[in-house]
């Protein structure tokens, strides 16, 4: 995480709260760099803050505490139309009135452009995304996925170092966002901007981003790059909010060169690195992601009896629901493939995991 | 289409699988839905047509048309249209006029003949009423009885002026509302200067109307953003003071108007208290103009608000924003895209305060005085007063054109696609 | 300011919008109007008596028992139906155990044509204008009335003698008041007020706006008595062109400062609000704002113009018969004396003169010189000659019309 911030930081949150009613908080003391060129993504559920933030960031929002600060300048006090920040919104805000080649000409003509400037610019933005043939149309004769494009051509045509996105591709279908969202990665890697992206789709973070910060009620809960945060989740949150995970409560019983004994509430000791459980004593929840499971032919040093509640079939692997340990939510992976066990609804066998896989974490509000 | 259960008919025309041809067997299963939607809206059709659509036609048919003359004198009325008004009227037409005026007082509808060639010549109101109660005692030769009562009748005009009455289907009127006079020899001539008025009223209702738009625009706009821009809570509050006059009776809201404007009311008091103006030359701010402005600005505000304001709810934060992030100014952002945002909205508003106002009657009626009098009031007073309905229909028939030609061209440059009325 | 004001305004209103008094354009011809140019030396006759007289015996109109009768009695509203409730529909309720309904309207015989055109004459008996009594008659909206059915005088004459000479030849009406046009000031606000029809058009002698009705009728008549003709020969000049010049060029002299004014109930509250200096006023309702309201204004008598209000029967009303009943109690002596001391409009038989007495709430205030009649007042009048106004209303209003505008 801080390899990538070593030269000066383009954007740094410091400090940084803001509330709109002046009794809670909306986001709660923001610390954020942000490299140049770097991609990072604000990921989380609604209302977390992370759209705050890009909103304060954009100029449209003020904090109410704190400095925000981009290429080491303090920008709490410049409008938006001076902070340069290029934005592409959730539904695209392309201006209904003009064509295409008008709204991306916008930028340019309100910073004075001469005429043939703009043009040239226009077409080399359009041909950016494919666009080309499509300059007199109006937005509305637009599909939702070249209006994206629109919306994205305009946002960089006038040469911004930031860009902001504002969840742009939630109103595509699966297949289109998921081009897009290579096609986004693609032109940000070719032009060396600067993104923060906003989203609440953990597969569009994991895919684009270079760093992720996750947020949950006003507060970072973990910034990091995608494997990290996938692999290593600092918290339940995290844990829970990327990719799926096992959880099974217990107590910590023993620590031991960063390994916890964990006493599980149904069921026997287990080992698991202490991430975030505290001291001995406490109260503890283990992460197991689905895929780490072991089925009959353990490896790993944690062993327990499962009994199969319910198989579905995927193709490539079966998920298999299990009752574990008293609770039967759960979850195995079994990859499809011959040296993989075949099992059988109501079965009994025997599952396990690496400790290294097992992760205690802390006890995330209403995870229980 | 290769579908294996359509087959095709001879003429190359799909056949459903019962062999009739796949468009009549559409065409069969929609009737009975069409003859559904038709039953739904046949109660309105048939009020507009009864309440709407008929008296309209019948306006314009009024205009041209007026048969109190041919109707009521059936033997004269033949005659004098085909005499050519330039030679001696004939002892037949004489003769045809005494019967129809001893018809036509038995029938007591004298009067209304009497008014009617009385519009196209002063004076022969009591000529006609006058000769028709000797008409009874005349004796051939008639053209000599008549002139024998009344001297009036030797005189050419008095004939002429007959002539265009029985008329039944003439332009007179049509002219009449545009400051022209039809004559018997079929021309128009241009009505003398200190009797014309329709057409520069037509122009002072339709400046009058611009103006009246204008000031609403002007004071609407800004609410209707204020509006749109509001939480809902206070939003509703504002609302209710916007939707106000509209909730007030006419009586109450020009009296209050007349506690405000007249020369001792509320707001010249004020104006001589700050020392605006002395106590001798307090403003003139109703009973003219002014007031038919004021009154009118007001009453229609509501109209440009509720289009401007639904369009205005209805544009997203987010196209400000982005102008702004793309380096908009606040101007910029506003004029370039919020502005163009809300033309539909003041397209609505604007038309629908403009044609209401070029009909507006009552507020100039009240508070108008002799100046802020508009083209619909010289269609009601010739409707309640002077009971001249063909001219009223006429004036009418204008008007209506004039509404009708404002919304082609409103059409042709705005585009009326571009019209939300919320 | 303030209350009073809106006060004031409101009742304006109400009378602008609902029920204004005379407000109609006279139209229409009748038989005999050589006739009725000799009502103005009956009525001098007449007036010469009023107030001086005995108060003789009762009306001798006998009351039939209508008892589960209705009438719907269409009047202008105001001080003047008040005054008719008062000395007719009170009374007449009480003599015949009828049921009478007491409807305001504007003048003008729209609604009566309306209703006599659809076959649904809701309206019994109606108070109009002479020309609309004239053209009620001659276009058949009317009833023709039996006037031998009328009542004798309450000494005795028979009621073809006891109205005022010429006033019965409408076939289809029966009148009621005499009535006029005058100006009027207020006395407070004008010490050295106007004394005559040319000190109204004297704006530098009397400087102030004035108060004129939005109508070519009355004013160009006292247009003209104001430049200096006499009131006898004022129609035969208004006959010619260059007269309506003369009248019209009149008007323009003070035409920047005329407050115009509709209905009747106007020009005393633009008088109390000092709206306007001077104001031609119909005058009962200067009368009323003096003697009810206590208001400090002074009518000027000189260049009046005046007229009749009538009875008629809508052709076709549904109660012909009660309706013919109220209409005979009404224009009996005593009740026609009897609303004389409501409002100041005088009675149209000459056996009422001597029964006016005085204002009904105010012993000290006699009548009789408050009539348009009062020989005193009657100095220069010119009656309002509706044959005239029927054969050039159209292009006289036309033409008023125009020069309004521009």
């Amino acid at each position: 995480m801080t390899e990538s911030v070593t030269e000066r930081p383009f954007v740094h949150f410091d400090g940084v709260q803001k509330s709109y009613d002046g009794e809670t908080l909306v986001v709660k003391n923001l610390n954020l760099e942000i490299a140049p060129g770097e991609f990072v993504t604000m990921l989380g559920p609604s209302g977390s803050g992370k759209t705050t933030c890009l909103m304060m960031l954009a100029g449209f929002e003020a904090a109410t505490h704190g400095e925000i600060y981009l290429k080491g300048q303090p920008i709490n006090n410049v409008p938006p139309h001076k902070r340069n920040i290029g934005m592409v919104f959730q539904n695209y805000a392309l201006f209904p009135h003009m064509t295409v080649a008008e709204n991306l000409a916008f930028p340019l003509q309100v910073r004075r452009m001469r005429r043939r400037d703009v043009k040239d610019k226009v077409a080399r933005a359009l041909g950016m995304v494919q666009m080309d043939d499509f300059g007199n149309r109006k937005p509305a004769q637009l599909s939702g996925g070249q209006q994206q494009r629109v919306a994205l051509a305009r946002a960089l045509v006038f040469e911004p170092e930031l860009v902001l996105m504002d969840e742009p591709l939630g109103a595509l279908d699966k297949q289109l966002r998921e081009h897009m969202q290579y096609e986004i990665k693609h032109i940000h890697e070719q032009l060396g901007v600067t993104v923060v992206y906003v989203t609440h789709d953990q597969s569009e973070a994991l895919t684009m981003s270079d760093r992720i910060a996750v947020f949950d009620d006003g507060v970072i809960q973990q910034l990091a790059p995608p494997a990290d945060l996938y692999e290593r989740p600092d918290n339940a949150f995290v844990a829970q909010f990327i990719g799926e995970n096992n959880r099974l409560p217990g107590k910590v019983t023993a620590i031991e060169n960063g390994v916890a004994r964990v006493a599980l509430d149904q069921g026997p000791d287990v080992l698991a690195l202490a991430v975030n459980c505290g001291e001995v004593g406490n109260r503890t929840v283990l992460s197991i992601r689905p895929e780490r499971v072991q089925v009959n032919n353990v490896t790993g040093s944690n062993r327990l009896d499962g009994h199969v509640r319910e198989l579905i079939y995927l193709g490539d692997h079966i998920r298999c629901r299990m009752q574990v340990c008293g609770r039967d939510d759960f979850i195995v992976k079994v990859p499809n493939s011959p040296e993989h066990a075949m099992l059988r609804e109501g079965e009994t066998c025997t599952v396990g995991w690496e400790t290294d896989d097992c992760r205690a974490l802390d006890l995330a509000p209403g995870a229980m | 289409m290769t579908d294996a259960t359509a087959t095709h008919g001879p003429d190359g025309l799909l056949l459903a699988s019962d062999g009739t041809p796949l468009k009549t067997k559409l065409r069969q299963s929609m009737k009975a839905s069409r003859r559904r939607a038709f039953g739904l809206v046949l109660p309105l059709l048939l009020f507009v047509l009864a309440s709407f659509v008929i008296p309209i036609i019948m306006l314009l048919w009024t205009g041209v048309s007026n048969d109190t003359y041919a109707s009521n004198m059936p033997r004269s009325a033949p005659l004098l249209r085909a005499w050519d008004g330039a030679s001696q009227p004939t002892e037949e037409m004489a003769e045809a006029m005494v019967l129809d005026l001893i018809d036509a007082r038995k029938a007591k509808t004298i009067g209304k003949v009497a008014s009617r060639v009385n519009r196209e010549q002063s004076g022969t109101r009591s000529l006609y009423t006058k000769s028709a109660r000797r008409a009874a005692k005349m004796e051939a030769p008639f053209i000599d009885a008549l002139v024998k009562a009344d001297k009036d009748w030797a005189d050419p005009e008095t004939w002429r002026a007959t002539k265009i009455a029985a008329t039944s289907l003439t332009p007179a009127y049509y002219a009449a509302a545009l400051d022209y006079k039809y004559t018997a020899d079929g021309e128009f001539v241009e009505q003398s200067e200190e009797r014309q008025i329709h057409v520069k009223l037509f122009w002072k209702t339709i400046w009058v109307s611009g103006a009246v738009m204008l000031f609403c625009l002007l004071l609407g706009y800004p609410v209707a953003y204020l509006l749109s821009h509001l939480p809902a809570k206070k939003a509703n509050l504002l609302m209710i003071l916007v939707l106000l006059p509209f909730w007030t009776s006419l009586l109450v809201r020009t009296t209050a108007w007349i506690a405000m404007l007249q020369s001792q009311g509320v707001l010249n008091d004020i104006f001589v208290w700050i020392g605006i103006t002395g106590d001798e030359q307090r403003f003139s701010l109703i009973y003219n103009l002014t007031g038919t402005l004021i009154a009118m600005t007001h009453i229609l505000l509501p109209f440009m608000i509720l289009p401007i304001y639904s369009v205005m709810r209805a544009i997203p934060p987010s196209h400000v924003r982005a102008a702004k992030s793309l380096g908009a100014t606040n101007w910029t952002a506003f004029w370039r895209v919020y502005f163009p945002a809300t033309i539909p909205g003041i397209g609505a508003g604007g038309l629908l305060v403009f044609i209401l106002s070029i009909g507006y009657y009552i507020t100039p009626a009240l508070v108008g005085g002799q100046d802020g009098q508009l083209i619909s009031n010289f269609i009601a007073y010739h409707m309640q007063k002077s009971l001249n309905w063909s001219l009223a229909a006429a004036l009418g028939g204008i008007l209506l054109a004039i509404v009708l030609v404002l919304y082609w061209l409103y059409d042709r440059i705005v585009g009326i696609d571009n019209m939300k009325l919320g | 300011m303030t209350l009073k004001t809106l006060i004031g305004a409101a009742s304006v209103l109400a009378m602008t919008t609902g029920f204004a008094f005379a407000d109609a354009h006279s139209e229409g011809k009748m038989d005999a109007k050589k006739a009725l140019m000799d009502a103005k030396a009956a009525i001098e006759k007449a007036m010469a008596a009023l107030g001086g007289g005995t108060m003789m015996g009762g009306a001798s109109y006998e009351f039939p028992d209508l008892d589960g009768d209705q009438v719907t009695v269409v009047s202008w509203g105001g001080a003047y139906t008040k005054s008719q409730v008062e000395a007719y529909h009170k009374p007449f309720i009480s003599g015949t155990g009828a049921k009478v309904v007491s409807e305001d309207y504007n003048g003008g015989l729209a609604e009566i044509k309306a209703q006599v055109e659809a076959g649904n004459v809701t309206w019994d008996i109606v108070d109009v204008e002479l020309s609309d009594a004239v053209r009620a008659c001659d276009e058949g909206l009317a009833e023709e009335i039996d006037m031998s059915a009328l009542p004798d005088g309450a000494d005795g004459t028979s009621a073809a003698d006891d109205f005022i000479a010429g006033t019965l030849d409408v076939p289809c009406a029966v009148p009621t008041i005499v009535w006029s046009t005058i100006f009027a000031y207020d006395k407070d606000k004008m010490k050295n007020g106007p004394k005559t029809i040319a000190d109204f058009f004297d704006t530098k002698g009397f400087p102030g706006k004035r108060g004129l009705r939005k109508s070519p009728k009355a004013n160009l008549e006292m247009a003209l008595m104001a430049d200096g003709v006499a009131a006898d020969e004022v129609y035969d000049v208004l006959s010619t062109d260059e007269g309506v010049d003369r009248a019209f060029a009149k008007l323009d002299s003070i035409k920047d400062d005329v407050v115009w004014w509709e209905a009747g109930a106007q020009p005393p509250q633009l008088l109390a609000d000092g709206e306007v200096a001077i104001t031609t006023a119909y005058n009962g309702r200067i009368f009323n704002a003096v003697a009810a309201e206590d208001k400090p204004f002074e009518i000027v008598w000189d260049g009046q113009v005046w007229d009749l209000d009538l009875w008629i029967i809508p052709k076709g009303a549904k109660n012909k018969d009660a309706a013919m009943e109220f209409l005979k109690f009404s224009t009996s002596t005593q009740a026609l004396a009897d609303q004389a001391s409501w409002i100041s409009y005088g009675p149209t038989r000459k056996s009422s003169a001597p029964l006016v007495a005085s204002y009904n709430s105010k012993p000290d205030l006699k009548m009789g010189p408050q009539m348009p009649t009062a020989p005193q007042n009657f100095k220069n009048a010119l009656q309002n000659d509706f044959e005239f106004w029927a054969d050039n209303q159209d292009e006289l209003n036309e033409r008023f019309n125009a020069w309004l505008a521009n």
